[in-house]
């Protein structure tokens, strides 16, 4: 098994003094290659903040977050930056592609950034896209797609070049039912391809997606599930 | 759950032996509701004494069922008719956590989270199975599964629903009432 996160007695407070805020505390969390895994719990329990101290976007103020050997909290910010750009991948609610780019354009971007040439990159985007079934949208503009279509768009974008962890924050909020869970599939197969995928949604149906499920109240985690398996499942079908 | 329309929609797309309408019955709805035999040729004697299948012994002296005129029409009626709703369903869930409200939101507190994770667990499974339905193009299986993963959801939804509630709990002061009700009751003791 190959630990691409790991979170020990990682915290993260705001604020000092009496208006001081614990808005995660004493988190530890492993995640493997090849897993999902989703985050639920109401507004405030912390969610956001264990996304954003996966990814590096906020530093601890207690305990380690190492990604693929990485303690992010003890890394300068070049360092930081160029582990975050090669190994993360995020999707948000928000779907922000680049408007005036194609989709082929979007995806190729990271790659370009990280030093890959233009030609290239798009090469290897439009394979992305083609091996995602998006062949047909690779010259568009997001205006000219669906919702659901620029989610898995935004999707390609974020696991482009192979990461290892892809971060996804109600990638699904916005979108219908159907288009919901195109993406959810697109982000269940990341994990046949070897990346990580933690999820944050409050959508019960999406979580059901992942592997595991961490319940989260008040910054704690205070449960974890999985689904039953041999005399507790409820289903037994002869052909599954 | 209708047995008898069920198997009156079996026998829509052919003739069938009584025991190949019990297994053709499980595995269409995924083995959720297990079907016993008697039950099938008990829903089967009402159904040919009501005129809506007809019987025929073949050669090996086995009773073959299909459907007459009347059965097929009286099929297109229950598909042309909406399930009515049970307005108060006797759900256990709801009787539990009623009764656990007396032992206080702690106690309602418990029997939610454990519920809750229950049933988030429920919807994992369903929804590993249906990644096996779409493999295999099984769309009436994939629709069954659809709707268990909803209701699944809606409960877990109402639990959370029920949890947010709890969080917003506060003591209830005694009630004017309440206190004189009490008062009497003292009064009255000899």
């Amino acid at each position: 098994m190959i630990r691409v996160l790991s979170m020990e007695r990682a915290g993260r407070r705001y604020g000092s003094g009496p208006r001081q805020v614990t808005a995660l505390d004493d988190v530890s969390l492993t995640v493997q290659a090849g897993e999902m895994l989703a985050v639920m719990g109401p507004s405030g329990s912390g969610k956001s903040t264990l996304l954003q101290l996966a990814g590096g976007l906020t530093r601890p103020t207690s305990g380690r977050v190492v990604l693929c050997d990485s303690e992010l909290g003890t890394l300068r910010e070049a360092e930081l930056s160029l582990v975050l750009r090669r190994r993360v991948g995020f999707v948000f609610q928000d779907i922000n592609l680049l408007p005036a780019l194609t989709a082929a354009e979007n995806v190729s971007l990271p790659l370009e950034l990280d030093g890959v040439r233009s030609r290239r990159a798009m090469a290897t985007a439009r394979a992305l896209l083609s091996s995602l079934d998006l062949d047909d949208v690779a010259g568009r503009l997001p205006a000219q797609m669906s919702g659901g279509q620029q989610q898995r768009v935004a999707v390609a974008r974020a696991v482009i070049g192979g990461r290892s962890l892809l971060l996804a924050d109600e990638p699904t909020g916005a979108l219908d039912s159907l288009s919901a869970e195109s993406v959810m599939q697109l982000l269940r197969t990341q994990t046949g391809n070897g990346s990580a995928v933690v999820l944050v949604t409050h959508n019960f149906r999406h979580a059901a997606w992942a592997d595991r499920i961490l319940c989260l109240r008040d910054g704690r985690l205070i449960d974890e599930v999985r689904p039953p398996a041999g005399p507790e499942s409820l289903l037994r079908r002869e052909h599954v | 759950m209708s047995i008898r329309y069920s198997l009156l929609a079996i026998l829509d797309a052919g003739p069938r032996h009584g025991y190949a309408l019990k297994s053709e019955f499980e595995a269409a709805t995924g083995n959720v509701w297990p079907l016993n035999v008697g039950q099938v040729y008990s829903t089967l004697s009402r159904l040919e004494r009501d005129g809506l299948v007809l019987v025929t012994e073949d050669e090996d002296g086995q009773k073959a069922y299909r459907i007459s005129d009347a059965g097929r029409q009286d099929l297109k009626r229950w598909y042309g008719t909406p399930v009515v709703r049970e307005v108060v369903p006797r759900q256990e869930l709801a009787i539990k956590l009623v009764f656990a409200m007396r032992s206080g939101p702690e106690q309602v507190r418990e029997v939610v989270q454990r519920q809750l994770v229950a049933t988030m667990a429920s919807l994992q499974e369903f929804t590993n199975l249906k990644a096996t339905a779409e493999r295999d193009g099984d769309l009436a299986w994939l629709m069954m599964l659809d709707a268990l993963i909803f209701q699944a959801e809606a409960e877990a939804r109402w639990l959370e629903l029920c949890e947010a509630r709890l969080a917003h709990l506060r003591p209830q002061p005694l009630s004017v009432g309440a206190d004189a009700e009490e008062t009497r009751d003292v009064e009255r003791m000899p």
